[in-house]
């Protein structure tokens, strides 16, 4: 059985929370850089040459490219050979993201209690989805989800009967009426089937896929298809301030799901999509 | 809309004539003060209107900015600065323009009565680019919690700042850039 220790868990979960927050990813640039190319109005180019030039400035200046530097998101892959030394999994991705925020200069936007509200002035906790996996590595995603987009997200139980057409009439209307108010160029991540939380949960992580990477199942592909056209077509564009280029990327998974339930949520993501993945 | 292409100098405190001669989609470079502030402050701030107690800045001609800046580091007050989504700050909002406030400036669609209080007591709303926070922070010379500190980011800020950029997103006739813009590219 391998230990790994706590406090490696924490110097990773550190690093790879003030990279992700400073320097978008490769695939993230490339995406608003033919976002930029392809948009044909000529604010939403503008707003487009400004998100690509603050990204420079951002990396050039360790400085957060948002000032939202978000709800830590932890997605973890811990092998059944694998044990965690000198404290728990989550306590050492929260002495992480506490030493991260800290040493970032990153924001601190965690509230202890929804109704009381007092900030818990080192953003933690941070929110952990743990998985076992076979084998004795540890991989570990960390996201920065920001406040505007995770309020810009919607979920329904649909209907059976409402079936794939229904689905993606769901989702445009959500994603049109509430993009204005998530940063667009927007990445639309979509959960369809499996339980409430599932499908949520699914929306988010396949926020993780490389932008634009088509699902494998070609029926899927084509609705992720789909819906970017349909999103693109609302006019909202970069910033909200109208334009052609609403959604850089829209990524589907779906799961078996009960007889009764057609559930489809949709966990929006801003353009400034600051995540980091490590193996240990 | 009657857009100009160069962008138009404010210092607040803002007058109505100047509030007035904006358009929307106008470009502006604020340079001056403005005051930081999200939803719990702004809560705080209509407590204190309505207690009639006085408040932690001058509201008369003011721009308050919606934002929840990151801390700074060396010679830059913030090393982030770009604004929150200003509909959570809807409700809140006539009250203060209807004691003077003049701009508001954050991101994202304004509700009809925020839309309605601006005509009345003639004030405006700018847009900026959310998500642009470095490139924002550049333009901040000063940025500081003058009140309810213990609320962290979510103090009110004085903000200095220098040739700061955004658009007119509603001017004081009711006219607003993100309903309008998006029909002009709207398609199916």
């Amino acid at each position: 059985m391998r230990v790994i220790d706590a406090q490696t868990i924490s110097e990773a979960i550190e690093d790879i929370a003030v990279e992700a927050c400073c320097k978008l990813s490769p695939d993230t640039l490339d995406a608003l850089r033919v976002a930029r190319d392809s948009e044909r109005s000529s604010i939403g180019k503008e707003v487009l040459d400004a998100l690509l030039e603050n990204a420079a400035i951002a990396e050039r200046e360790m400085a957060p490219i948002c000032q939202d530097t978000g709800v830590a998101v932890v997605f973890v892959q811990m092998g059944n050979e694998l044990r965690v030394g000198g404290g728990t999994l989550v306590e050492a991705v929260n002495e992480g993201v506490r030493r991260g925020y800290a040493r970032g200069n990153l924001r601190k936007s965690i509230v202890a209690d929804p109704f009381e509200r007092v900030n818990t002035g080192d953003n933690t906790p941070a929110v952990v989805h743990v998985e076992v996996t076979e084998g004795d590595k540890l991989t570990m995603e960390f996201l920065a989800k920001g406040g505007g987009c995770e309020n810009a997200s919607f979920l329904g139980m649909l209907k059976p009967a409402d079936g794939r057409q229904g689905a993606i009439e769901f989702v445009v209307d959500g994603v049109v009426k509430n993009a204005v108010n998530s940063c667009p160029p927007v990445i639309v991540g979509v959960g369809v089937g499996g339980t409430m939380d599932r499908a949520a949960l699914m929306a988010k992580r396949s926020l993780l896929r490389p932008l634009g990477k088509p699902h494998h199942n070609p029926n899927i592909a084509e609705i992720e298809s789909v819906l970017l056209d349909r999103i693109n077509d609302s006019g909202i564009g970069p910033a909200g301030f109208g334009g052609t280029v609403t959604a850089l990327a829209v990524h589907v998974e779906t799961h078996p799901c009960h007889i009764a339930s057609l559930p489809v949520a949709v966990n929006l993501q801003c353009h400034a999509h600051r995540h980091r993945q490590i193996t240990l | 809309m009657s857009a100009t292409d160069k962008p138009i100098v404010l210092e607040p405190p803002l007058t109505d004539p100047v509030v007035e001669a904006l358009n929307v989609g106008d470009r502006v470079l604020i340079t001056g003060t403005i005051y930081g502030a999200r939803d719990a402050a702004h809560k705080r701030l209509v407590e204190l209107i309505e207690a009639g107690e006085s408040l932690p800045f001058p509201l008369e001609g003011a721009i308050v900015y919606y934002v929840g800046p990151c801390p700074g580091r060396g010679g830059r007050p913030t090393l982030s600065a770009g604004p929150t989504t200003a509909s959570r700050m809807d409700r809140y909002a006539p009250v203060l323009m209807k004691h003077g406030l003049k701009a508001m400036m954050g991101k994202g669609a304004r509700s009809e009565s925020v839309i309605r209080a601006m005509q009345q007591y003639k004030a405006v709303y700018f847009g900026t680019v959310g998500g642009a926070g470095a490139l924002l922070a550049d333009r901040v010379r000063r940025c500081e919690p003058i009140a309810f500190h213990e609320l962290g980011p979510e103090a009110v800020y004085l903000i200095e700042v220098d040739k700061f950029p955004a658009f007119v997103a509603n001017d004081v006739r009711g006219n607003d850039l993100y309903r309008a813009a998006v029909q002009r590219y709207k398609q199916g």
